[in-house]
């Protein structure tokens, strides 16, 4: 491999590491979203106890 | 919204797809430029991370506007991912300019490259963007201030190559030509695949960041409901 | 017409407050000074003038920017701003009023400046006193959009000469251009293109950076 390849190789590699870097902070946050989701779903007092009384409301 | 839009995963596959085929054309497909050698392959990549990050800047331009006109609540939020989105490509193409001017000129920066210096002019403005924007409490105000000098960058873009056109003459009297005359065939074909590998990847980039942003707001309004 | 009485009459309030207080002027005539002083040192052997052309204007931005970083402190520790907003007047009147009188404070500065840089280093032809009154209206217009838009951030002065900078790099070039070269034209007529261009966005889009 030449010098001139290696840079262009080297280019190309750091193109390929900064999208990666920035899917995986994509992830990151998209993995705290999903925890926060489920704190706030914990919070909700059983659903299906809950929703049961309201269904029958709508029957006729 | 009322448009249909492309689901995410097939946006996702067809990027993976486009810039793994660009990558075979440009190792394995395009032939050597006579002047520039083996060198020149950075360029497919790096002016159509170029091109991309110019359409991410003018898209946020395009949102401020919207939400400057119509008060389009959804328009600030895209704008900022556009900038945000273009930021992130004019990195890259700031990297890849550097190694391409250590390799044609043996220097990790070159001024006589206008491109390259509109670039780094623009990446400044565009990170006062940034500094702005998180200097200020969210709400309207924010979002105006960002729309405002968001709509700035697209009046700064050919006024500055403009000027630096106009410094040239000042600097460097010589005339550099890159794609001269032998940009045709498999270098063109590489070329538009490269381009049109990037402009998909920016545009699953941003639906993803965007969709990410979006669930953020509205799990926070669900907390404070529920509070 | 009421636009320009408008404009009039916010513009003599700014001069007169500068004239009551005195605290804009002085310091930008200090500091342009100062900056002569500093560059003489920064240069080492006899500067030709094409190097010192670039330092005038580096001193040129530079006090401007000071000016400009004043221009809505008042506003700012009286709360006026809100006053202005609510008057019966077009809310661009704020932006060109203010422009103007940055204007006259960058202005008179330079009536002391260029002197002292003849006096300093190299004298100063007929092109770079039009690229100087070319250029203030640019750096005027575009700084002064800007200051209202950083007074209203936390960063306040630190954020202006970031906003500012990168979008007065067109106007540095063409000052430069007008100063060093032969036929001054196509410079000249550039910092013109731009300051109408600024001018009209600035004026287009004041109303949203003071209103919420």
């Amino acid at each position: 491999m030449s010098t001139t390849e290696k840079y262009v190789t080297a280019a190309y590699c750091v193109v390929f590491a900064l999208v990666l870097v920035y899917v995986l902070i994509l992830a990151l946050k998209l993995q705290r979203l999903e925890r926060e989701v489920d704190e706030l779903a914990g919070r909700v007092p059983d659903e299906d106890t809950e929703q049961a009384p309201q269904e029958p409301a709508r029957v006729g | 919204m009322g448009r249909t839009r492309i689901p995410l995963p097939a946006l996702a596959v067809s990027s993976v797809v486009l810039v793994t085929t660009a990558l075979a054309f440009v190792f394995f497909v395009a032939p050597n430029d006579q002047s520039l050698g083996f060198s020149q392959r950075i360029f497919y990549f790096h002016v159509s991370i170029a091109f991309a990050a110019y359409a991410c800047f003018i898209c946020g331009a395009w949102q401020a506007l919207r939400h400057l006109w119509k008060r389009d609540p959804r328009a600030d939020l895209a704008s900022y991912v556009c900038v945000h989105q273009g930021l992130i490509f004019g990195t890259m193409v700031l990297i890849t300019g550097s190694i391409w001017a250590k390799v044609a000129w043996g220097r990790w920066w070159i001024w006589s490259e206008d491109e390259l210096v509109l670039f780094l002019v623009l990446y400044l403005f565009y990170c006062a963007y940034f500094m702005l924007r998180f200097s200020v409490d969210p709400g309207p105000q924010r979002a105006n201030l960002s729309a405002v000098y968001a709509l700035f960058g697209v009046v700064l873009i050919p006024v500055s190559f403009s000027a630096i056109r106009l410094a040239r003459a000042y600097f460097h009297p010589q005339v550099f030509t890159l794609h001269g005359p032998n940009f045709g065939g498999w270098i063109l074909v590489t070329y538009c695949m490269a381009q049109a590998a990037m402009l998909v990847l920016a545009y699953t980039l941003y639906r993803l960041e965007i969709g990410g942003k979006r669930l953020d707001v509205r799990l926070r309004r669900l907390r404070e409901a529920l509070a | 017409m009421t636009y320009v009485r408008d404009v009039g009459a916010l513009a003599r309030k700014d001069l007169l407050l500068e004239l009551r207080a005195r605290d804009t002027l002085p310091a930008m005539l200090l500091f342009v000074a100062a900056i002569f002083v500093v560059f003489h040192f920064a240069l080492p052997g006899t500067p030709s003038k094409l190097e010192t052309t670039g330092f005038l204007w580096v001193a040129i931005l530079f006090t401007a920017l000071l000016g400009l970083g004043r221009a809505f402190v008042p506003e700012r520790e009286q709360r006026t701003m809100d006053g202005l907003v609510l008057a019966p007047c077009d809310r661009s009147a704020i932006w060109l009023a203010k422009s103007l009188a940055t204007l006259a404070f960058l202005a008179a500065a330079e009536v002391v400046a260029l002197p002292l840089y003849a006096l300093f280093f190299h004298g100063l032809g007929g092109a770079a006193v039009a690229a100087v009154i070319l250029a203030d209206l640019g750096i005027c217009a575009v700084g002064t959009f800007l200051g209202a838009m950083a007074v209203v951030t936390r960063a306040r002065d630190l954020l202006l000469p970031l906003l500012f900078l990168p979008l007065a790099m067109p106007i540095v070039v063409g000052a430069v251009g007008a100063t060093v070269v032969d036929s001054p034209g196509r410079y000249l007529g550039f910092l013109a293109l731009y300051d109408l261009l600024f001018a009209v966005v600035c004026w287009a889009s004041f109303e949203y950076v003071v209103a919420e």
